[in-house]
């Protein structure tokens, strides 16, 4: 069934916006704004704010209707389902189908020196109430911390006999994240390793199906907690034992 | 007035003394050390810029040739080459860059030639240096002083020319403050990169001549509204003091410039870091820059409920080592943040108490107040509205720079709305609150009392048991923000050398001896009657 975005009547299809258009103010400004937003496809605009935000700029803030509409049923991805279990069930898991600790590394790679990401999902304190992955008894888990160079990484996680290493990204400008997550996989694959590990990233311009196209096993994108990437692990380096 | 809150006045005493017995064993250390960035740093002090042919910088191509000579000190080598060969100290350290001239160490027949040249030549770096200050003094006094706090922005596109056109769009939406953000790892460059960029990762270079395009720009707006704009950098990696020194001859006038920050969260050896941050330090002195101090860091790590102290006991850490570098108290802006997690009930109460136990703490000093990142949503409306309370905070207690948090921090480096908005988010917060504190007081033995005499308290027994086992011994066992080093580990450490008995670097001195002080003074924007807003 075809849905739009709802303002206070089903169907309304309205949609706030708010940008800025390298403009100066001036009377005409408001109906720059309108018909911009007329182009994209949109009906009974209304400007709601217009203003000069620098001799330069003007800022709008306006709403518009869409007749547009999407069907969710139809859209289709590559989304990584896992079971979320809670810490208990994680570390009775491990401990009864791994039968020793689950060895994980972390890193924010080459020059990436954001260490929020990996702190948020590896630290002892975690995030958002969840313990990160030093906290699992049944994990031995090491972050590394920030601008740590692939190879570096990869000595580390062969010296631990990891079984999964963990890479996030959280400097994205000019898609200087891609190439680091490839720099990393093409590493794996020329040292012969790349099956070892469940090889997981996260950032905030992360996805499963973006993760996958890179060559990892799976990605986690932002508002991800310490849990989801916790119970991914157990299940899929218990799995790979089993298949073993 | 300072004493809104009741503090048991025995553990400031004791918290104080305890930072104070760190620092003192801290400083021996940094007295019997140098590092090559020291080093270069003195070059560049007497006026050498510039590169070799593959863009390496010609203070490293001398610093490297030189490295044995280093632990004696660069400049009597250096000066005696100047004297021996006629030349300036640009053509000198050419002259060695082209593999014409050779450093050697000093016969003791010429050591006193040297030494007496040196000594002048010190002078004359520092005089340069003292005419940028007194240029700064004379535009403050020309164009106007903006109100307190100050309101502190950042830019961040890689390009310095298009950092120069939203710095000036942010001065007019009402900036005072604009810092250009580093590129990504710049931090752990062990040279300083040469020239003009317009390529950067999360950020700018930091260079000399970006630098002296992103001060003109804001001197140009700066006349345009009335008000001294202010530009800050970071005197923080692993070239710590060589960046102070293009600050001080660029005229910035803030820098990122903490003790312990590369330390902690860039991995740099911290027996460098101490060594670095006091040529550093007493660069800025010198230049009339306000230094900057990055405890918020700590923060993102660690709990801000929890270890909120730690932001404390580093505040007295960092005001021990400021003192001693010759900081007067108006250029240190000691660090602190707005991080307990917005879902913790009266989570505004507590950072009340913590920041206005800082305010009290370090009266005169124009704290640097962090806005809120750890926790900030994607739901941007939602992400304003915490960042008002954040200007809540900050101007009920009286803090002096506001780096405003952004409705987008979770997302992506500022759009250009996003700094106008914030900024007006800000403006509204400081105007409409701005004589509230005067107002109110706070409840005997409340909530806020309590929990600033509990966070005192917390930090006084962490300076001591950090002044017990050492500074070093400390951030060995992680006591700042949960991170641990070892103080032979991390970056930089092959470049910290023992001192020979005759080390000789006359700067030192120079930058010591004859202080300009005080703050520059100008004219408030519209002729306010005060130059401060709100605070108790």
């Amino acid at each position: 069934m075809l849905i739009r975005p709802y303002g206070d009547t089903r169907d309304d299809g309205i949609i706030q916006f708010s940008f800025t258009l390298p403009m100066p103010y001036s009377i005409k400004a408001a109906d720059v704004g309108k018909q911009f937003l007329e182009k994209l496809g949109f009906h009974t605009v209304g400007i709601a704010e217009c203003k000069a935000i620098d001799p330069e700029y003007t800022l709008f803030v306006a709403y518009g209707r869409t007749d547009t509409g999407i069907d969710p049923d139809e859209v289709k991805g590559d989304y990584l389902e896992v079971e979320e279990m809670d810490y208990y069930a994680i570390n009775g898991l491990i401990k009864e189908k791994l039968g020793r600790k689950l060895s994980v590394v972390g890193a924010a790679i080459e020059s990436d020196a954001h260490t929020v990401g990996i702190d948020a999902i590896m630290n002892m304190k975690g995030f958002a109430g969840n313990y990160g992955l030093e906290r699992y008894p049944e994990m031995d888990a090491l972050n590394m911390g920030s601008q740590i160079p692939c190879a570096q990484l990869l000595r580390t996680a062969l010296e631990r006999e990891a079984d999964a290493i963990l890479v996030s990204q959280i400097v994205t400008q000019k898609n200087i994240h891609v190439q680091h997550l490839t720099q990393l996989i093409e590493l794996l694959e020329a040292e012969g390793v790349r099956e070892r590990f469940v090889l997981v990233v996260g950032g905030p311009r992360i996805n499963n199906a973006f993760a996958k196209e890179l060559g990892y096993d799976a990605g986690f994108g932002p508002r991800t907690t310490p849990l989801e990437v916790a119970s991914f692990l157990a299940q899929e380096v218990v799995r790979r034992h089993e298949q073993a | 007035m300072n004493d809104a809150l009741r503090l048991n006045g025995d553990l400031v005493d004791r918290a104080r003394a305890a930072a104070s017995a760190i620092a003192d064993d801290i400083q021996q250390h940094i007295e019997e050390h140098t590092t090559d960035t020291t080093e270069r740093a003195t070059l560049r002090l007497l006026g050498i810029a510039g590169v070799n042919e593959i863009d390496v910088p010609l203070v490293n191509v001398v610093a490297e040739h030189a490295r044995d000579l280093l632990p004696g000190g660069i400049m009597r080598p250096f000066v005696d080459l100047m004297i021996k060969t006629g030349t300036s100290a640009q053509e000198a350290a050419a002259g060695v860059a082209a593999g014409d001239l050779v450093l050697t160490e000093v016969p003791a027949d010429r050591r006193a030639a040297a030494e007496a040249r040196a000594v002048e030549l010190a002078e004359e770096g520092v005089a340069r240096i003292d005419a940028v200050r007194a240029r700064r003094n004379e535009l403050v006094a020309q164009t106007g002083e903006p109100l307190k706090p100050y309101v502190y922005v950042i830019v961040a596109t890689g390009n310095i020319y298009e950092d120069a056109a939203q710095a000036q769009a942010a001065a007019r939406a009402g900036a005072d403050v604009i810092a250009v953000i580093r590129t990504t790892a710049q931090s752990l460059l062990d040279y300083v990169p040469f020239g003009e960029t317009t390529e950067g990762f999360g950020g700018t270079y930091a260079t000399q001549e970006n630098f002296r395009l992103m001060r003109a720009a804001l001197d140009e707006v700066g006349e345009e509204l009335g008000r001294y704009i202010r530009l800050c950098n970071y005197a923080s990696g692993l070239c710590m003091p060589e960046i102070a020194t293009m600050g001080a001859l660029e005229r910035l006038d803030m820098m990122l410039n903490d003790s312990m920050y590369g330390i902690i969260f860039r991995n740099i050896n911290m027996q460098r870091t101490f060594v670095d941050q006091y040529l550093s330090r007493l660069i800025n002195a010198r230049a009339g820059i306000i230094i900057n101090t990055g405890e918020d860091n700590y923060l993102t790590t660690a709990d801000a409920f929890e270890k909120g102290y730690t932001v404390v006991s580093s505040d007295f850490i960092n005001e021990a080592f400021a003192l001693r570098a010759n900081l007067e108290p108006w250029q240190i802006g000691l660090g602190h943040a707005f991080e307990i997690n917005p879902q913790t009930p009266d989570q505004v109460v507590y950072q009340i108490a913590d920041a206005q136990l800082v305010r009290q703490l370090f009266p005169g000093y124009p704290l640097k107040y962090m806005p809120p990142t750890k926790y900030m949503p994607g739901d941007i409306f939602q992400g304003h509205i915490i960042d008002g309370m954040f200007n809540f905070t900050g101007i009920f207690t009286g803090q002096e720079i506001m780096l405003l948090g952004m409705l987008t921090e979770a997302l992506h480096t500022p759009l250009l709305q996003d700094r106008y908005l914030s900024i007006k988010n800000a403006k509204y917060v400081f105007k409409s609150c701005r004589d509230l504190a005067g107002e109110v007081t706070y409840k005997p033995g409340g909530m806020i009392e309590q929990r600033a005499n509990d966070q005192l308290l917390k930090a006084t027994e962490q300076l001591e048991h950090v002044r017990d086992i050492s500074l070093f011994k400390a951030l060995e066992d992680g006591e700042f923000a949960d991170v641990k080093r070892d103080p032979q580990g991390g970056r930089g450490f092959e470049g910290v050398f023992k001192i020979t008995p005759d080390y000789f670097n006359p700067f030192f001195a120079a930058l010591r001896e004859g202080r300009m002080c005080g703050a520059p003074e100008g004219p408030a924007p519209g002729g306010a009657a005060s130059a401060t807003e709100g605070g108790h």
